[in-house]
């Protein structure tokens, strides 16, 4: 058995010595280089260019601009599988260069050059003039009659409300004895930070373009810069190789349409498009800002009466992920803490900011920093303990969630809470850091969160592999699925090499995909590589091995119920005598005079079930009041994601998302000029990712629930581990000083004013 | 790729000083930490360079022939931390220029290039203001030497005539001798940051350690280039090493300096930080001093 | 305008080479594309993320803000230098891969260069030094918690402490 065990990544020694290829590691020298012309204005139209002083500039191939596009195509950009029903499809409303401006950023006009020297002189003497409009920043701003509107076809800039009812709230609320909790909780706009920016190329041979990109969705880009393109999808191929992270950002086409095109207009050249730091921050995508508004009803005896929530999900410019994100957070309100009375309203509103997309959590993150700040505010005002309280209103095991069939089976939240708090020490510190005075003090806080695996019931599921046995019994496998830096291809390999009964160095993961020979896949999204890909893994599996096993049985003339492939080899169950290795027979099958037979196979899965994944973080942190600074000290992340497939990788994976949590939690923003739109600290440098000296020792706990509806009783852990990290560290500052920060970060400019506020300085 | 329209590289500082003449739009280039960023920010596009990153000459910390402390311009700020003369006596240089940027950064980037650029935040600028360093410059003309204060003009402009170039921030004997100093970095995170405020501060204490014979105060990001605070200066000197003392010199420090409110931090936090950094770093020297904060 | 170049000599993981340079080239450009060395990686191109870091004389450097030019008679080390004459792993590599320091990969070479500038002082260094020596490297797969391990337990191990 391979599952369960700390493997050592398949793709570990090709990334430890180099030899592992990115995309601008593939990419020919001879390639033309582009750059994007952004809009320097947040909201208005192109009027004109002058591009004569640019195209003088030596190396200059071509300046194309909005107006060179002559068919608009519009098209998604979401990495969601299409839906063939329109009224389920993304919004349409993105074109490969646009004249009308949505925000401070907007693609007008691209310079395709020889050389990047040439092509950033060009763009600096690129001369545009707008017709400028008010524009508009804030969410609720924007909501407002009147306001500036960016799409004609979404009144207030609305481009989704939705609602959720249950119970009576209003007859609720009249209960005698009850506490109202009100309060506002705001998430910033904040930036995935890959370390690769994103980067693609494109080539044409024929008629047909090859597009090599850094995504975590190749299918996904091929269709999509069909739609762009207006040109078949099967003239288009995709590949992706070994992808520098993407947390959500790749799961987004960014520039994939735009190279192909840049490529079709210079004559099918090699295009390059190698997208900055600077541009990746406000060009791409960004996690939504979330501002929401929480009042609860509570009862003397700790318990929920009735609850409302109404969040506001700044979209930015253009749809992208839509709705999706500000729906899944709000959906997680009642559920989290159900409660029989309930109104949630969700909306997702546009402004003329860079365009919010997927990261890591879909809205999670956000949504807990409200629920799990308002849940410890509520407990401050009923005098509640907070770890109590929590346990009486949390999810009860048995909940089924009507609409996902999602049911939690275990009582994973206390497992886990119980094993956090043994492993942080809470019961002492908390008791500890109770009523301190003085400049410098500690607290101790803790947050919940749940998440989804994968996305069904909203969108299709569907999971295809292929194995391809080869003559030494070894066997490529091949999936949709990507490795996007978490670890699945070592995974995918544990879980064919268990299924097929071989060894785990006979199986040779494909990392790169290629949508001309990678089956069909959606990928790496809504942390479902794992659980997604495991039910096509043991389908193909089990396919394969039936093949195997067939020809074994016209080999050694043993009926097929008494074989079986066993380290390797085909092995009589009835004695335990190997028979022949699997290389035999695999050579023999392929070259046999009499009944030659290349074993291989190939199956899809649709996947229709979902799974609840869950835990929590407790975190410990030190507040220098005077200095307005919280330092973290310790934390501790505890998740039951099933049964582990690599304990070492889930590990590694829990400290990646607990960092960005810290990130979220204690220092990252990305702030814009009031007067302008224009992002002020799109850099590495002035945009506060933690560093390593940020950071305490990670702690990564698990509880081992195995999750039924599961092929390998795993379900999601990607995402979940930067779900709660940020209210954990934002109510320890509260219980150190008594002072709750609404809006996170808890950076010292939030902390300066809120302990002003407080009268602590 | 960087869009360079000439490099000249110099090999000694005569050549250097030869080739500015010979191409009077040319900029120095030292480490390059600043310089190449701003080529790729558009602001220096096209610019001709003049390279002295190759003038070994001007690497190292040597004592002159008075004792003063002679720290060649193109030192690294990781060569400066990991000298003996600094460690023995102003280890707070060391400390200080160990905050610039990271690892990388400290060893790439000069004490030269980190003062010639004239901005407030560079982290060598507020101790070598509260240490009285002198530049010295080298030009056409020879050579000159000028105190830091007066080396800085505006933001991101120093004196630095056509064609001179600084070769050695040297640091008097009676600038450092029986000094203890502290220097406080306020930054959003703990490594690869800018100071939104550094606050440096050194005393020199009586022989019975009670009374501060002199304190110095610098601050960076204070204003719009490094600065002094003398109020704060005159408030702890010949004062007793108390409390008292302690809270006056941080409160006075709002009468020198001037932060501006930017994105990066607001002029009322700053204010509030820079008066608990002097305080802090102050308690800290006379620590270091051998004296202690009596209530 | 012509463009203008300099023939220089350095040597290059153990090798002794010459290439002719644009001068406008940064020490990325010159080991990505002249010598293909591509764990030389692109990140930022401000020297903010510590992607492209390699050792020159056994110093760290940041190469994409670093002139090719200055490499003249230099000795340049990049992760592919780390590798045995057979494909043997040093034994930070190994430890990267046995800690579970890698995920997407894309900070890792130049996360090892630090490591082995660190390596090299032989001496032990404390939890908080091994930290600082590190913090010139962004990653936002790892928290860094597998990458201080990796480093630590190669520290200990090479001084005989493990």
């Amino acid at each position: 058995m391979y599952t369960g065990k700390s493997v050592k990544r398949v793709d570990a020694f090709d990334k430890v010595t180099g030899r592992a290829k990115y995309t601008d590691d593939l990419c020919d020298k001879k390639s033309y280089v582009a750059r994007i012309l952004h809009s320097t204005i947040a909201n208005g139209k192109v009027v004109s260019f002058d591009t004569s002083e640019a195209e003088k500039v030596p190396g200059v191939v071509k300046i194309l601009t909005c107006f060179d596009l002559k068919e608009k195509h519009y098209y998604p950009t979401a990495g969601h599988p299409w839906s063939t029903d329109p009224s389920h499809q993304d919004v349409s409303d993105r074109l490969v260069l646009t004249e009308r401006v949505r925000f401070y950023g907007d693609d007008i006009a691209a310079v395709v050059a020889e050389d990047e020297v040439a092509a950033a002189q060009a763009l600096r003497l690129i001369r545009v003039e707008y017709e400028e409009y008010p524009f508009v920043l804030d969410v609720q701003k924007a909501m407002e009659d009147g306001a500036p509107l960016l799409h004609e076809e979404f009144p207030n800039n609305i481009l989704k409300h939705t609602q959720i009812r249950q119970g009576d709230y209003e007859k609720a609320i009249q209960e005698p004895g009850l506490t109202k909790v009100e309060g506002w909780y705001e998430t910033p706009v904040v930036q995935h930070c890959h370390i690769e920016n994103f980067i693609c190329y494109a080539e044409m041979e024929g008629n047909r373009i090859t597009v090599t990109t850094s995504t975590q969705i190749p299918h996904i880009v091929r269709r999509i810069v069909g739609q762009a393109l207006g040109i078949d999808w099967g003239r288009i191929r995709v590949i992706k190789p070994y992808i520098g992270g993407g947390f959500g950002n790749k799961q987004d086409i960014l520039y994939e349409p735009l190279c192909a095109w840049l490529c079709m207009q210079t004559g099918g050249h090699l295009v390059k498009l190698d997208v900055p730091r600077e541009e990746t921050f406000y060009c791409t995508r960004t996690r939504h800002s979330i501002r929401n508004h929480i009042i609860s009803w509570v009862r003397p005896d700790g318990t929920y009466a009735a609850r409302k929530l109404e969040a506001f999900s700044d979209q930015g410019a253009y749809a992208s992920h839509g709705h999706s994100i500000c729906a899944k957070g709000a959906g997680a309100f009642p559920q989290l803490y159900p409660c029989p009375n309930v109104e949630v309203d969700a909306y997702t509103v546009f402004t003329n900011k860079p365009v919010a997309g997927a990261m890591r959590g879909y809205g999670i993150p956000q949504a807990m920093w409200a629920v799990e700040s308002h849940t410890e505010d509520v407990c401050a005002a009923i005098g509640a303990d907070p770890v109590e309280f929590r346990r009486r209103n949390l999810m009860p095991v048995g909940y089924v969630d009507g609409f996902s069939k999602n049911e939690n089976y275990y009582d994973s939240f206390n497992q886990c809470l119980n094993k956090a708090m043994a492993a942080i020490d809470y019961e002492k510190k908390f008791k500890a850091y109770q009523n301190q005075t003085g400049d410098v003090r500690r607290g101790i806080g803790i947050a919940m969160f749940w998440y989804n695996t994968a996305v069904w019931p909203i969108s299709l599921e569907s999971t295809s592999c292929r194995m391809v046995l080869n003559q030494d019994g070894s066997f490529q496998l091949q999936l949709g699925e990507t490795e996007i830096g978490q670890g699945a291809d070592t995974a995918f390999a544990q879980m064919a090499a268990d299924v097929v009964g071989v060894p785990i160095e006979k199986v040779h993961v494909v990392s790169t995909q290629d949508t001309d020979v990678t089956p069909f896949g959606t990928s790496a999204y809504a942390s479902r590589q794992t659980y997604v890909a495991g039910f096509s893994i043991r389908q193909t599996g089990l396919l394969l091995k039936e093949k195997i096993l067939d020809y074994a049985h016209t080999l050694t003339r043993m009926p097929v119920f008494n074989l079986d492939i066993v380290d390797g080899n085909i092995v009589r169950t009835t004695d335990g005598r190997v028979l022949m290795s699997l290389g035999e027979l695999a050579t023999e099958a392929l070259y046999s005079l009499t009944d030659s037979r290349h074993i291989t196979a190939e199956s899809t899965y649709q996947v229709k079930s979902n799974a609840y994944s869950f835990g929590c973080t407790i975190a410990e942190v030190e507040v220098d009041i005077p200095m307005c600074r919280a330092k973290l000290l310790n934390i501790v992340n505890c998740h039951d994601a099933g049964t582990l497939i690599n304990p070492a990788l889930a590990e590694a994976q829990v400290h990646g998302g607990m960092s960005m949590g810290i990130g979220f939690g204690l220092s990252e923003k990305l702030i814009f000029d009031e007067k302008t739109g224009r992002p002020l600290n799109n850099n590495l440098l002035d945009y506060k990712l933690s560093t390593f000296l940020d950071h305490p020792k990670l702690m990564a706990e698990f509880v081992e629930n195995p999750e039924p509806t599961s092929a390998f009783g795993t379900k999601s852990l990607g995402e979940p581990p930067a779900c709660s990290v940020a209210p954990a560290i934002r109510n320890a500052i509260f219980h150190a000083t008594g002072v709750g920060v609404k809006n996170a970060p808890a950076n010292p400019h939030n902390l300066f004013a809120a302990f002003k506020e407080a009268g602590l300085i | 790729m960087y869009d360079i329209k000439a490099l000249y590289e110099a090999e000694s500082v005569a050549d250097a000083i030869r080739l500015m003449q010979e191409h009077p739009e040319a900029q120095i280039i030292a480490g390059g930490s600043d310089v190449l960023v701003q080529i790729r920010e558009g602001k220096r596009a096209g610019v001709e360079l003049v390279s002295i990153y190759g003038i070994d000459a001007l690497r190292g910390v040597s004592y002159d022939e008075e004792g003063a402390i002679r720290i060649g311009s193109l030192t690294s700020f990781s060569h400066i931390a990991a000298d003996p003369i600094i460690q023995e006596k102003i280890p707070v240089l060391g400390e200080a220029v160990s905050l610039v940027g990271g690892p990388q950064i400290r060893n790439i980037g000069t004490i030269g290039g980190n003062t010639c650029n004239g901005v407030t935040s560079a982290d060598s600028a507020s101790t070598l203001f509260a240490w009285d360093a002198i530049v010295e410059l080298a030009g056409p003309e020879g050579v000159r030497r000028i105190p830091i204060g007066e080396f800085y003009i505006k933001a991101g402009k120093v004196d630095l005539k056509p064609a001179e170039m600084q070769t050695a921030i040297i640091i008097p004997k009676k600038a450092y001798e029986g000094y203890h100093g502290n220097y406080i970095k306020y930054a959003m995170r703990e490594a690869m940051d800018i100071a939104n405020l550094g606050c440096s501060v050194n005393v020199r204490l009586s022989e019975d350690k009670k009374t501060i014979l002199d304190a110095r105060i610098a601050f960076g990001v204070a204003g719009p280039i490094p600065m002094r605070a003398p109020s704060a200066e005159a408030a702890a000197k010949s004062k007793e090493t108390g409390k008292e003392t302690v809270d006056a010199f941080a409160k006075a420090v709002l009468e020198d300096i001037h932060p501006r409110d930017s994105w990066r931090a607001a002029k009322a936090f700053r204010e509030h930080i820079a008066v608990e950094m002097a305080r802090r770093a102050l308690i800290k020297s006379i620590e270091l001093g051998g004296g202690v904060i009596r209530e | 305008m012509s463009k203008q170049y300099k023939l220089i000599h350095c040597t290059i993981n153990g090798k002794e080479r010459e290439a002719m340079v644009d001068v406008r080239a940064s020490l990325t450009d010159l080991l990505r594309n002249d010598f293909r060395l591509t764990s030389v990686k692109k990140g930022c191109e401000v020297g903010e993320c510590g992607a492209c870091n390699v050792l020159i004389n056994g110093e760290c450097f940041n190469s994409c803000i670093y002139l090719a030019v200055w490499a003249d008679g230099k000795e340049i080390l990049t992760l592919e230098g780390l590798e045995g004459p057979n494909g043997e792993l040093s034994d930070i590599q190994q430890a990267f891969i046995d800690e579970a320091a890698v995920q997407c990969g894309f900070c890792t070479p130049g996360a090892i260069m630090s490591a082995v500038e660190i390596l090299n002082e032989g001496r032990e260094l404390s939890d908080e030094e091994i930290r600082i020596r590190m913090s010139g490297h962004l990653c936002r797969c790892t928290g860094y918690e597998n990458i201080f391990r990796a480093v630590k337990k190669t520290m200990l191990k090479r001084l005989g402490k493990e």
